[in-house]
């Protein structure tokens, strides 16, 4: 085999690190919690960083009329296939194809990942900003608009008495490294077939 | 921090001194905190955590109130022989059983010596041990959780006062009668004492897993009054000792009656002995009425077992297992050193402090030199198994604890000091003064093999011109030391709850580590526990009702109900649904003839209301639990007793 296809194999299986670590986590701080309230977000499933905070941080948001974080959405069906479905073509390309291949699953992993923050941003925009009219507590910009709760899709932002972090986590590197390492497959393959040319 | 303190604490001192240049007196009065730096070894900064924690019993309290080392900050009190009307305890449905005793249910106590278990010589801090002395109990505190799990009703004792204090791997609690009675209970002369009235030892075995307690036997002594005890550790393990007074048998005008002879007695029992004993079917089973409570953490609900019967032993069945050592006069105190070679004999009205050696008493026992007996039991010579003596160190001994460098630390009643003196040369090394009247004295480990010799702290009965006057009663007070130096040196003054009788005391870290923050709600198996909003209903069964609500910020479902009557018994069965830390909810009823509730994130407590006027009342929380805690409110309907309006409930509408 071909280092470039052992190249390209590693890259179709280092995504599947998601089944194993959280690919996001958002923390809210705030002085009442001295341990920081958390929610990671996995490929499948939503999870407290400590225990009940999930829980928690429901309690505290529908002040503002934020809805429940639920306890599954569609995307953990379509997620883990996804991401199933483009291992297997890499692996596939990583046996029978020829480099050009390689750079063919990068820029399907790059677009698949960009839907993927895409549909994580409009979530999160509308978690934070689709409140219950009755709200407990109505805020507004210094516009006269509605105040939104969005958290930060990377990055930290102050919301309220609140800092809320957002950050990618192991599962997010995973993915990003078999993104990466699909690209140096590519490069590395192109490299050897000039030089196998030139010979 | 520590650092800004300094320098904070320099400009303090350097302006005053400026300041002061312009008077005409120099300023060379050092003494005060700013001085010597005092108020800085107690200053624990915001946010920052004491170093020990305190656990000091309340006596007529009959609680346990929790403070931090060196700060003296008061943390919490634990309710344990007495209703408190703060959380419910005692009068919530699920923790009144733990109340109950043969003599029905008892809404108060006398709370004496707290103990933490210990493993392998060393403080475990898992459970506290309280003993409650009118009427004879001994409580399990999980300091996991910091609530009373476990009551056991001490039967055939009175006065339950040598008490209690654990083995070195917790496997017995020692409950000693302070008071001698007819054993079993009956009517008699009371002149007839002498002879006729005996004294029981109680071992309390501490299952190890659980904790669980069970009295396994009790030893039935001659009729005098046990007063301390203290367990035998490493080479002396396996046995305990306990102080005697009143070897006079008298049974009035005991202050003069009780104080007439030279020396009384320092019991050593060789559990072991009689344990081996008790294990090879020694001992009588005697009839005997005593209650059994535990806390179930699951169900969040105490139960009540009436115990029918328990194993006594005599000790003239058991040879060898009981000794007397003779003790100048009417001791009190009764220490062992952290070796478990010395044993210290406070005698109360003796001029000197008296320590047996127990290597000494082991040789004296085998080469059966004894020096009579009383009742069967052997008493040994007072010289061969006398260590040495403390030459007039003060005036009342009371009580000596250890700081782990081979030396020990004496209160004295009357002359209202704490005396350093050192082990095997007896000899005094400090003295400070008390303010005033001190009693039990406490270094954090004391009552184990590794004391941890940084603090000692003093409590006190009369506390006179120590803080603003708020009398006529005040509370008493308790006075913290530094013992890491070779003298002692007084930190801080701060008043305690009740009567501070004895303390114990440990190093926080161990503690931290394990407290539980909440109950999980998976884990509530309470009966009448509602988990959701969905769950929540009111159910009539003749003249009761049951109303199984729920509490979360801010609202109690349900918050309307009616079909309630006068007459009827109405039980609120609130469980809160929260699940983060220190946040309970309150629950109370206009004309509440019990006491509000406190409940925990995820526990269920109930409590009865016997409505005895018509009308709409309502019911709130009673703890401040978020921004919208005023609005945590909701309405009972009570209607006639003849009515018949229906039982109704709901949330967040209108009934129709
Ligand atoms: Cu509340």
């Amino acid at each position: 085999m071909k280092k470039s296809n052992i190249i390209m194999l590693l890259a179709a299986i280092l995504p599947l690190g998601l089944f194993l670590f959280p690919l996001w986590k958002i923390t809210l701080e705030a002085p009442q919690y001295p341990i920081p309230l958390g929610m990671y977000i996995h490929i499948n499933d939503f999870s407290d960083a400590n225990p009940h905070d999930i829980k928690n941080i429901n309690l505290m948001n529908h002040y503002v009329g934020m809805k429940y974080i639920p306890d599954a959405i569609p995307e953990f069906k379509i997620f883990p296939i996804g991401i199933i479905i483009t291992s297997v073509i890499g692996l596939l390309i990583a046996f029978k194809g020829n480099y050009k291949w390689f750079l063919g699953w990068f820029i399907l992993m790059i677009a698949i990942s960009a839907a993927g923050m895409y549909d994580f941003y409009l979530w999160e925009h509308d978690y934070g900003h689709n409140l219950d009219p009755k709200a407990i507590m109505k805020f507004t910009n210094p516009d006269g608009t509605q105040m939104g709760f969005q958290p930060p899709l990377f990055g930290s932002r102050d919301i309220l008495n609140f800092k809320a972090h957002s950050y990618p986590q192991l599962g997010a590197l995973f993915l990003t490294l078999g993104i990466a390492t699909g690209l140096i497959a590519y490069f590395i393959g192109k490299k050897n077939h000039k030089k196998s040319l030139l010979m | 921090m520590k650092n800004l303190l300094k320098l904070t604490l320099a400009l303090v001192f350097v302006l005053f001194t400026y300041t002061s240049c312009n008077n005409s007196k120099s300023s060379d009065n050092k003494s005060g905190a700013l001085a010597s730096n005092v108020a800085e070894k107690v200053y624990v900064a915001p946010g920052e955590h004491d170093e020990f924690y305190a656990f000091i019993s309340g006596g007529y309290s009959g609680n346990l109130t929790v403070y931090g080392l060196p700060s003296g900050r008061m943390f919490k009190e634990i309710p344990v022989f007495s209703q408190f009307a703060t959380s419910g305890y005692g009068y919530s449905e699920e923790t009144k059983p733990m109340l109950n005793t043969s003599h029905g249910f008892i809404p108060w106590g006398d709370s004496h010596h707290p103990d933490i278990s210990q493993t392998k010589g060393e403080i475990d801090g898992r459970f506290v041990f309280i003993n409650e002395n009118n009427t004879p109990r001994i409580a399990k505190i999980d300091l996991k959780t910091f609530e009373t799990t476990e009551i056991i009703e001490v039967p055939n004792s009175a006065g339950n006062h040598s008490s209690s204090f654990v083995t070195e791997n917790t496997e017995y609690v020692v409950a000693g009668t302070r008071f001698s009675v007819p054993i079993p209970q009956r009517d008699m002369p009371i002149n007839e004492y002498k002879g006729n009235f005996q004294g029981a030892l109680s071992f309390i075995s501490v299952a190890p897993e659980t904790g669980n307690m069970d009295i396994k036997f009790q030893v039935l002594m001659p009729g005098f009054n046990y007063d301390l005890s203290h367990p035998g550790r490493g080479k002396s393990h396996g046995w305990f000792f306990f102080t005697t007074y009143n070897t006079e048998e008298a049974s009035s005008l005991l202050e003069v009656n009780a104080s007439q002879n030279d020396k009384d007695f320092i019991a050593a029992v060789n559990w072991k002995k009689i344990e081996d004993y008790v294990n090879n079917g020694g001992g009588t089973m005697m009839p005997a009425d005593y209650a059994h409570n535990v806390y179930d953490e699951h169900t969040h609900t105490a139960t009540s077992t009436m115990k029918k019967e328990v194993r006594v032993v005599n000790p003239v069945d058991v040879p060898g297992a009981v000794f007397f050592l003779p003790t100048p006069k009417s001791p009190h105190g009764c220490d062992v050193d952290p070796s478990g070679e010395y044993i210290v004999g406070n005698g109360k009205l003796s001029a000197n402090l008296t320590v047996h050696s127990f290597t000494k008493m082991l040789a004296a026992i085998e080469g059966e030199k004894f020096d009579g007996e009383a009742y069967g039991i052997p008493i040994l010579k007072f010289e061969d198994v006398l260590a040495g003596s403390v030459e007039q160190p003060g005036l009342g001994p009371l009580h000596t604890e250890f700081d782990g460098q081979g030396n020990a630390y004496t209160t004295f009643f009357i002359s209202s000091e704490v005396v350093k003196w050192k082990l095997g040369t007896w000899e005094v090394i400090d003295r400070k003064p008390t303010y005033y009247s001190v009693g039990h004295l406490t270094i954090p480990g004391g009552n184990s093999g590794k004391p941890q010799g940084k603090y000692m702290f003093a409590m006190n009965k009369i506390t006179k011109d120590r803080y603003l006057p708020t009398g006529p009663e005040m509370e008493h007070s308790a006075q913290l030391y530094d013992i890491s130096g070779e003298k002692m040196e007084l930190l801080l003054d701060f008043p305690t709850h009740g009567e501070p009788h004895y303390a114990a005391a440990m190093r926080a870290d161990l503690i931290k580590e394990r407290s539980q923050k909440i109950y999980n709600l998976e884990d509530n198996k309470h009966p009448y526990a509602a988990f959701t909003d969905d769950d929540t209903k009111v159910v009539r069964k003749g003249n009761e009702v049951h109303i199984y609500m729920t509490t979360i910020r801010s609202h109690f479902s349900p918050d309307n109900i009616e079909g309630v009557k006068v007459g009827d018994k109405v039980y609120f069965h609130v469980t809160n649904l929260e699940q983060d830390f220190d946040v309970p909810h309150g629950f109370a009823v206009l004309g509440q003839n019990t006491s509000e509730l406190l409940i925990m994130p995820g526990q269920t407590k109930s409590s009865v209301w016997e409505p005895t006027k018509v009308g709409v009342w309502p019911f709130y929380c009673t703890d401040f639990c978020s921004a919208l805690h005023q609005e945590m409110q909701g309405y009972i309907r009570v209607s006639p007793a003849d009515s018949n309006t229906p039982i109704k409930w709901s949330l967040g509408e209108d009934i129709e």
